[in-house]
């Protein structure tokens, strides 16, 4: 399957509309009591659910697996590129974290690709990428930018990459509901957020979001993984009003809960690295 | 076989159940025994006029935000502890990240009593009650004793999420559990970047199988470790969750 074709139809793709009909449904299934519990506390009047698992379709759970192995793709071929291109210091804490985490990412493309194979689907052939996003950044010193400036690309990709990942598969988590991927899908989850939090750190920041920030030494073309961060109303409950002190403050709200990346948005940024 | 229920009542400071009855002066001899004591005191010859049942998390949806509910009181009574009376010497890396953790679960916290309260229409009969905890002979002012604890808090919270997110029906739900895991998992790396700086153990092979897959473990496997910390002192039990 050609990835553009792929991504194109992805996008185009109506999960939105699948996602609305099936919320009705929900909803038309609980009655009085249910919509009034709704009306008061969207989402989380809704802790009486049926037992039986809301299962998306087929289609969703299929998109939602082949945009997860395109991420990994990108995320493999980047850790194994940056590791020959000599840019990393040899012995450093950096060394380290990216051989650990390039040994996650190959193994959750394999992973991935026998997960889909065995549900008998032909999974997304590797994308030809381009790093340098048409020569924007040279993380490998390809161009000869010097080998400071490569490897402060180096790391601010890795952390544009991790800190996509955590929010892309969170965005796809509905549509793995009632499938058994959905726990497969949330073990790689808290890995990708494992390697986001690490790379943050080796880059001097919390290894967590505050806001939007994108974080000092980002390059603003990765505003795009941070815009919808600040969020701090989660299920209908304002946090900054649960309670007083530091706990609750913007920068904490927004900090505990990582928020999700549509499938639209999450291609829209893997785009940027994709050639063909 | 009957289900094995989960209790999680054991005094502060002891390993287990055994032990803890072992220094109680009870002999056990035989696993008999144990389940004649799970009953409590059902041998006795007047029946406890005002008997407790402990309370149980319940199923489905709200089984598992009640899960999470008395998950995160733990951690955010641990953080507070932490912070309130930091071990000498702490570094300001250390600190900062120490206190982020303790904003962030008491964050968590009491967006899952809000939340429980919400859904249940104020129904405490149905939510989690707050929890009392004992670090029994724990000493906050060890950096050790402190940070791997919390390292243990922390990869115990993503397993916890990973392995109840399949039981999760609700979209909105799951979407939320989410937002929260990969934030515990942030500070599960953070932690170990602390006790093991530069090295793999932010994701390390205790924690991340040959897949690339982190941990995911039923709540009463989650709940039988937490019991064995000794920590938690108000018993509860989760009989309708795997």
């Amino acid at each position: 399957m050609n990835i553009i074709k792929f991504l194109n139809q992805f996008s185009t793709e109506n999960i939105q509309e699948d996602k609305r009909a099936s919320r009705r449904e929900l909803f038309g299934s609980f009655g009085d009591i249910g919509k009034n519990l709704a009306m008061s506390a969207l989402p989380l009047g809704l802790a009486v659910a049926p037992k039986k698992a809301q299962a998306r379709s087929p289609k969703d759970a299929v998109s939602a697996l082949q945009l997860a192995l395109t991420l990994e793709y990108l995320e493999d071929e980047f850790y194994d590129l940056a590791l020959q291109s000599g840019v990393i210091p040899s012995g450093s804490r950096a060394e380290k974290a990216y051989m650990q985490i390039s040994k996650h990412e190959q193994a959750h493309v394999d992973f991935l690709v026998a997960g889909l194979t065995a549900a008998g689907v032909t999974p997304v052939s590797k994308p030809t990428f381009d790093f340098t996003v048409g020569g924007a950044f040279d993380p490998f010193n390809e161009n000869g930018v010097g080998m400071d400036t490569a490897y402060a690309q180096l790391l601010a990709l890795a952390q544009a990459f991790e800190d996509t990942g955590v929010r892309a598969y969170k965005g796809q988590a509905g549509n793995l509901i009632g499938t058994p991927y959905i726990t497969p899908a949330l073990q790689i989850h808290s890995v990708e957020a494992r390697h986001a939090s690490e790379i943050r750190r080796i880059r001097g920041l919390k290894g967590w979001i505050t806001g939007m920030e994108r974080g000092a030494g980002m390059p603003e073309a990765t505003q795009a993984v941070y815009n919808g961060e600040e969020n701090y109303m989660q299920g209908g409950v304002d946090l900054t009003s649960l309670g007083s002190g530091s706990p609750f403050t913007m920068e904490a709200s927004s900090e505990a809960y990582d928020e999700a990346l549509s499938g639209d948005d999450a291609v829209a940024i893997a785009s940027l690295f994709i050639v063909s | 076989m009957k289900k094995q229920s989960v209790k999680v009542h054991y005094a502060g400071g002891f390993k287990n159940r055994r032990q803890f009855l072992k220094i109680s002066g009870l002999t056990l001899a035989s696993a008999g025994v144990l389940a004649a004591c799970k009953d409590d005191n059902n041998d006795m010859p007047t029946p406890d006029p005002d008997p407790e049942t402990p309370f149980d998390l319940g199923e489905g949806d709200l089984g598992v935000l009640n899960y999470a509910y008395a998950l995160e009181q733990l951690e955010a009574d641990f953080y507070t502890k932490v912070v309130n009376s930091f071990y000498s010497g702490i570094s300001d890396d250390e600190k900062q990240v120490l206190t982020d953790l303790y904003n962030h679960e008491v964050n968590h916290r009491e967006f899952f009593k809000a939340a429980l309260t919400a859904a249940t229409s104020g129904d405490t009969d149905l939510i989690t009650p707050e929890l009392e905890f004992d670090y029994g002979g724990l000493d906050f002012s060890d950096r050790a004793q402190v940070l791997g604890t919390a390292k243990v808090l922390e990869d115990t919270g993503v397993a916890a999420y990973n392995g109840a997110g399949y039981l999760i029906t609700n979209a909105d739900y799951l979407l939320i559990a989410g937002k929260i895991v990969s934030v515990e998992a942030r500070h599960a790396s953070a932690i170990r970047s602390l006790l093991n700086p530069d090295s793999a153990d932010f994701s390390g092979d205790d924690v991340v199988d040959g897949n690339g897959l982190d941990q995911a473990l039923a709540p009463s496997v989650i709940l039988a470790a937490v019991a064995g910390t000794g920590f938690v002192k108000t018993e509860f039990t989760a009989n309708k969750l795997p």
